[in-house]
């Protein structure tokens, strides 16, 4: 097959499609994760159910695009993928099994047969979610210092690991502040009262160090015209800040109105950070290390899976907004019929 | 242990935990269907209880294939770099498809299946049913296509040490996939058959005789009595195939040390790789030259032709006994159950015991079956391309021994609980049929 696109084209074709695929993990399986870090401040056996029923039917295609993401590194950057994995190995391992936990539990918990059970899945389920929370914190803590050792390097990625699970928890809360109603919504206004300043401290820090410890990302943002024209980014990233915090001050509101704006305020800071790290490391896929053409796979492989995503990928966000759809609305009780 | 075998067990047993899962989702998704296809022409309030249970049992086998899924992605990576480095430009567009087309396939339809019963109409419902079964089928395509290459590779030339596409046509058809795949769906439709007709069967023995009890046993019977025979043709099949593209594969499972004419089949022996014969040999004369040749004095390959590069012997050979030996097993009990319920129309007693017994006999034969193709690859990951040894990474052997505990302690966890919870749904099964709701306790407001 011959490549339909000039070759130094596909490798950026392809950062951008592992991009979109993380970005899309870090929302969508944040909002599962997140409410899986709230789950224990709720005690009413009927909520925690509602919780539960809110993600019930998403959190599965929402941990695809992780796969997807780290497969499309797999297969369109294999030698990066190499570095970065055997140097996140013990952290990749936990994850791993929070996400296992995690996963199962949800299965586990809606089958137990008595209350005990049900609340030791409920135990599994929390800690599986934590636990994936904080090492994909962990984990990119250290990547955007290049894996760089040292306690100042350990306790940034620690750092990094508790603001993740902050920013889980706020699109968790976020999410329910749509999908619930009641007090169980209550709650979660405040929980995202709680956890969006720690979010924007996280958001700040992050966004600080990154160009002090690297010169090139320095030159990046703090150069002309860069700054000006990169200016809205850190702008619109603190009015939305301001805005949303704003927004929970006053929530509820009469007729539920605005339950949706929590949320997509959460979905637009996500992906104004994830685009400032996204500008701040291109074109490296291993920081300062190996870029993505050093690293991307044969052309004609890459042509071959493309010229699949190009049909799949509309499949998908179609099947996707389908699934969304039906299950639209306000959590109520989940069954199986 | 040196690192490279801690990576080897550690993906082994990932891998082995994984495998238990999609066998029984892939034929249970179209057995699902079967359920509700057969309740929609009937109205047979019995399809739809067993589509209820089993429902039941394949989410919960789903979410397990699922995270022990995403685990092995990251174990390409984490434990054998050199593989995609060496060929990721065949490998990644094949996963890459399985990706695409099944698992966002499954895994977003399989919300719909599971909880959208009341949300959409009954057609969108079967059909999310059949996107499932559909999905879990590509997965297996998928991935029985760059396994089956890594056995029998063609379609690529290497240049500069890395192997590239040459013909896509030859890489997916390559010769042995026909055969492995058709022999794992099978294998799939065996493990679900006596999945289905052993947990049936305890739950006749605890006096539950509700009509979905005995039509789900009889379903399973009749898979296991069909599929049996097919599955030792397409076995044998296969195991020519094998004999023709990796000979020595075939020579360890034979216990075959020096390539004559005659050679028995051995039904035991302690193959001894070191005075490399075996020992405590009983044989059927004459036996493995008429299985591989069709001929009493066939000549049989044997493992002095490929000295110090042919796969260790004994769990090659014993892994094709326990295979073969469960699977005989599994013919006997489908033709014979499948005989009773023709004339007599039920089971004995003796039967129903002996079907609770081979309830997950598909998982033995099944991972017996991968162990021998696996480890009969050995050396190579790639044969011919890409050693195990030259793929693996520099994890120290520390780090991959501690993570090869921890998996091990959460996967024993784990399949405790699935067989324990599958047990438990089986003994509430008649109250849970009688209550529909009892998933989520306490609903309130019914939409």
């Amino acid at each position: 097959m011959t490549p339909f696109l000039p070759p130094e084209w596909l490798p950026v074709i392809f950062a951008g499609l592992m991009a979109l695929s993380i970005l899309f993990y870090v929302v969508l399986d944040g909002f599962d994760l997140g409410v899986g870090i709230l789950l224990p401040r709720v005690h009413e056996e009927a909520d925690r159910d509602r919780m539960i029923a809110a993600i019930g039917p998403f959190w599965d295609a929402n941990e695809t695009w992780l796969v997807l993401g780290v497969g499309l590194l797999l297969v369109a950057f294999p030698s990066a993928h190499g570095v970065i994995l055997t140097a996140l190995y013990l952290p990749v391992a936990i994850m791993l099994v929070g996400l296992t936990l995690r996963g199962v539990a949800f299965e586990f918990r809606a089958k137990a047969h008595d209350l005990k059970t049900k609340r030791r899945w409920d135990h599994a389920f929390v800690a599986g979610s934590v636990t994936a929370a904080l090492s994909q914190g962990w984990m990119l803590g250290h990547y955007v210092l290049g894996f760089a050792e040292g306690w100042a390097a350990t306790a940034f990625a620690a750092m990094s690991a508790v603001g993740l699970a902050i920013a889980y928890a706020f699109i968790g809360a976020a999410w329910l502040i749509w999908r619930t109603e009641g007090a169980l919504q209550r709650q979660a206004i405040g929980w995202a009262r709680l956890a969006i300043w720690p979010l924007g401290v996280g958001i700040l820090l992050v966004s600080a160090v990154t160009p002090l410890v690297s010169p090139r990302i320095f030159e990046r943002w703090f150069s002309f015209p860069e700054v000006f024209l990169l200016a809205p980014l850190p702008i619109v990233t603190a009015a939305l800040l301001l805005g949303v915090g704003n927004l929970l001050k006053h929530m509820p509101f009469p007729d539920d109105a605005l339950r949706r704006l929590p949320f997509w305020g959460a979905v637009a800071l996500f992906s104004l950070f994830f685009a400032g790290l996204a500008w701040s490391f291109f074109p490296y896929v291993v920081p300062e290390r190996l870029t993505i053409w050093q690293s991307a796979s044969a052309p004609e492989s890459l042509s071959l899976i493309l010229a699949g995503a190009i049909f799949v990928l509309p499949v998908i966000l179609g099947y996707t907004v389908l699934a969304w759809r039906i299950f639209g609305g306000k959590a109520r009780d989940l069954t199986y019929y | 242990m040196d690192a490279l075998i801690l990576a080897r067990i550690q993906f082994a047993a990932n891998i082995s935990f994984h495998i238990l899962f999609p066998t029984i989702t892939i034929a249970l998704g179209w057995v699902l269907l079967f359920f509700k296809l057969r309740f929609n022409a009937t109205g047979d309030d019995k399809w739809m209880d067993a589509y209820r249970f089993w429902v039941k049992v394949f989410a919960l086998s789903f979410a397990m294939g699922v995270v022990s899924g995403i685990t092995m992605s990251f174990q390409f990576g984490t434990n054998w770099p050199g593989f995609m480095e060496r060929v990721g430009n065949i490998a990644g567009p094949l996963l890459a498809y399985e990706v695409l087309t099944a698992f966002f396939l499954e895994a977003t339809f399989l919300g719909i299946m599971l909880f959208g019963w009341k949300r959409v109409p009954g057609w969108v419902h079967t059909g999310a049913t059949v996107l499932v079964a559909f999905g879990t089928t590509m997965s297996a395509f998928w991935i029985l296509v760059l396994n089956s290459w890594m056995h029998t590779p063609q379609g690529f030339e290497m240049r500069e040490g890395v192997a590239h596409a040459t013909d896509w046509f030859a890489i997916v058809f390559n010769p042995s996939m026909p055969y492995r795949l058709s022999h794992m769906l099978m294998a799939s439709t065996l493990t679900v058959a006596f999945l289905l007709a052993g947990i049936s069967a305890w739950r006749w023995l605890r006096g539950d005789r509700a009509p979905s009890v005995l039509a789900v046993l009889r379903t399973g019977i009749v898979m296991a009595a069909v599929g049996g025979p097919i599955q030792a043709f397409l076995g044998d099949a296969h195991g020519l195939n094998t004999l023709e593209h990796q000979p020595a594969k075939v020579a360890a499972m034979e216990g075959n040390w020096e390539t004559q004419g005659s050679v028995p089949l051995l039904l035991f022996a302690i193959p001894d790789e070191a005075a490399r014969e075996n020992r405590f040999e009983i044989a059927i004369p004459y036996g493995a030259s008429l299985i591989l040749t069709h001929s009493l004095r066939g000549e049989v390959p044997g493992l002095n032709q490929f000295r110090g590069n042919h796969p260790p012997v004994a769990p090659v050979f014993f892994g094709f006994r326990i295979m073969v030996g469960t699977g005989l097993l599994m013919i006997a009990f489908g033709l014979v159950g499948a005989w009773f319920l023709w004339r007599r129309g039920a089971l004995p007693r003796i039967m129903m015991w002996g079907l609770v017994g081979m309830t997950f006999s598909g998982w033995v034969a099944t991972l017996a079956g991968w162990y021998v193709t696996e480890i009969g690859r050995q050396p190579w990951l790639v044969t011919g391309v890409l050693t195990t040894a030259q793929a693996a990474g520099p994890v120290p052997a520390a780090s991959i021994g501690t993570t090869l505990v921890m998996y091990l302690v959460i996967y024993v966890l784990l399949l405790a609980a699935y067989i324990g919870t599958i047990y438990r749904l089986a003994a509430r099964g008649r109250i849970a049929e009688a209550m529909p709701g009892s998933v989520m306790p306490t609903p309130k407001a019914v939409a």
